[in-house]
């Protein structure tokens, strides 16, 4: 019952119910970005939260979010040297997020979208998140003083759990939330409409454009920091892509600063398994970063729990790669052995491909992975690689292109073997153009053309190809 | 035995397997979506196992299968895997080895 009034609470009704459960929880109406046709306006979407680039610096810094300091790995550079022609190996940095209250970047997506849920009068927040960003979601309610809640994907059907989630949920415990944790599947979406709907509380989506427009400083700080010390911008940003928002807003905000970096998507690779399997959940060792989320959000990202995410990686990615799963564990303990500093693997995802990429630049170049994550009992190489050893997945040495996701990790037996792998950007940008095609309710106009190239920064050419081939199809 | 205003987990299927839809793997279609949370028991008594109600951390009402009392956290660093030692030699023989290092 909510207010006296019975309401269906089966699947189906609670489902069709999104739009409006949505649009109470969040205080946005997404209808006034549409256009009517494939098209919707996400710039007006993106200035639309009333709260601008300085906005959300200040609410961070109030809320001692951000200001996170860079670090030039100079034994992982030497390391890579080694291996890049006579000439090349550039600088390798890294932006210590784990610096962060909670100890990630995800704070920079949870501050803005707490402090709007205070200033409109909501009680409390629920995040759907496995990752840190509950922790974030957490640490910055308990700073704001609101209540929260955080759901979670945890378990198979043996109640069997990822290690690195079963710390999330007790880092946000620790942080006063409470934890509703579920078995696998997507229906984790339909337990957040119905306590959306019982609680009144605020949806502090990971996709909206206050969590999205939070993660720009990210971006912006980075840009100024290199300015400041080094007088120059980096050449290369490399972020890890899951759903697409550390990559958007750390893109967005490097613009901002006017800095041109190419921006690389790092990815690990889980190709084949399948994320929605019970029997396969626990064959992973990444709960995020990896391609399961990457691909799926980078060319459908209106698939998550609003209507139209804010999230949106196409639109800002240069280049795309995928690391394997031992090369990022190894990447992890190599920053612990020769850097001296022990951080979680998922949050090394982008220092693996860095570690590569650096050997294809110019020496005098700079690549920077602009994270790091926090690392602890259950969230660290060690408890992970045992629980992946238990759970019947081999761990060998070896060249980890032959890797294959849910039956081995291969470490690299040489640091030469670590190897960025380029994923088929085009063929993403087809593929996304071909799904929101089919959205179509009526002919697509010039301005759904337009949208498009934004969409996939692709040629009009590309986008017309594609079009035509569909309608070929049909 | 637990009594009320103990700190308790509780259990329960929120989907039934003939209840789950969408595009599901077939073995996720077998079985029920679960779920689990904490909070404290609002039964006077209460037996592992028993049907109660509890009242969580933000204060909501919620009801399931008594399946702990106390419940503690259990992670840790887990087993020990040799592997990371062999990685740590390598990485550092690479970068350092050699007979001017020894």
């Amino acid at each position: 019952m909510i207010n006296g009034m019975i309401v269906d609470r089966s699947y189906a009704a609670v489902t069709g119910r999104k739009n409006a459960i949505i649009e109470k929880a969040m205080g946005v109406d997404y209808s006034r970005y549409e256009s009517g046709s494939i098209a919707f306006d996400y710039e007006a979407m993106m200035n639309g939260t009333g709260y601008s680039l300085e906005d959300h610096i200040r609410i961070q810094r109030e809320y001692n979010v951000g200001n996170t300091p860079i670090f030039e790995l100079h034994n992982l550079t030497a390391l890579a040297r080694k291996y890049a022609k006579p000439g090349k190996g550039a600088r390798i940095f890294v932006k210590d997020e784990a610096s962060n209250p909670a100890g990630s970047f995800k704070e920079r997506r949870a501050a803005t979208s707490v402090y709007h849920a205070k200033k409109l009068g909501y009680k409390g927040v629920i995040a759907a998140t496995s990752g840190n960003y509950g922790a974030a979601v957490a640490s910055q309610a308990a700073m704001q003083g609101l209540k929260c809640i955080i759901v979670q994907e945890c378990y198979d059907s043996k109640a069997s759990g990822q290690p690195e989630i079963i710390e999330k949920a007790r880092k946000c415990e620790a942080l006063g939330a409470e934890v509703l944790q579920l078995s696998v599947g997507p229906e984790l979406f339909y337990e957040v409409l119905m306590m959306l709907e019982d609680t009144g509380y605020f949806n502090a989506s990971l996709y909206s454009a206050f969590g999205v427009g939070g993660v720009e400083t990210l971006g912006f700080e980075l840009g100024h920091q290199f300015k400041e010390r080094y007088g120059r911008n980096p050449d290369v940003v490399v972020c890890a892509n899951a759903g697409g928002g550390n990559l958007t807003g750390t893109a967005r905000g490097l613009k901002k600063a006017g800095c041109n970096a190419q921006v690389v998507a790092a990815s690990v690779d889980l190709s084949g398994l399948s994320m929605a399997s019970d029997t396969q959940f626990n064959r992973k060792s990444f709960t995020t970063a990896h391609t399961g989320f990457g691909v799926p959000y980078a060319t459908d990202p209106d698939h998550s729990d609003v209507p139209r995410s804010a999230a949106r990686p196409l639109r800002y990615m240069d280049r795309y790669v995928t690391v394997k799963q031992g090369e990022v564990f190894y990447i992890t303990e190599a920053l612990a052995t020769l850097e001296g500093m022990e951080k979680g693997p998922a949050g090394n995802t982008s220092l693996a491909a860095a570690f590569s990429l650096a050997q294809e630049l110019d020496k005098d170049a700079i690549i920077v992975a602009q994270e790091t994550e926090y690392t602890g009992a259950g969230k660290h190489i060690q408890p992970q690689l045992a629980f992946a050893r238990q759970n019947g997945i081999e761990l060998c040495f070896g060249d980890p292109a032959t890797e294959i996701p849910g039956t081995n990790i291969v470490f690299p037996a040489d640091p030469s073997l670590l190897r960025a792998r380029d994923a088929d950007l085009d063929h993403m940008r087809a593929s996304l153009i071909r799904r929101q095609a089919s959205h179509a309710k009526g002919p697509i106009t010039e301005a759904d053309i337009a949208y498009l190239m934004e969409e996939t920064r692709a040629s009009r050419a590309f986008v017309e190809e594609v079009l035509q081939k569909l309608n070929q199809k049909n | 035995m637990a009594k009320k205003n103990d700190w308790v987990r509780i259990h329960r299927n929120v989907l039934e397997p003939e209840q789950r839809t969408g595009k599901l793997p077939e073995d996720t279609k077998k079985v029920p979506l679960e779920m689990w949370v904490k909070g404290r028991l609002q039964n006077e008594t209460a037996e592992l196992g028993d049907e109660v109600t509890v009242i969580t951390a933000v204060g909501r009402t919620e009801h399931g299968k008594l399946i702990e009392v106390n419940p503690c956290y259990a992670l840790n660093y887990g087993a020990f895997v040799p592997e990371i030692l062999e990685m740590d030699a390598s990485l550092r023989n690479a970068l350092f080895g050699g007979e001017a290092n020894d």
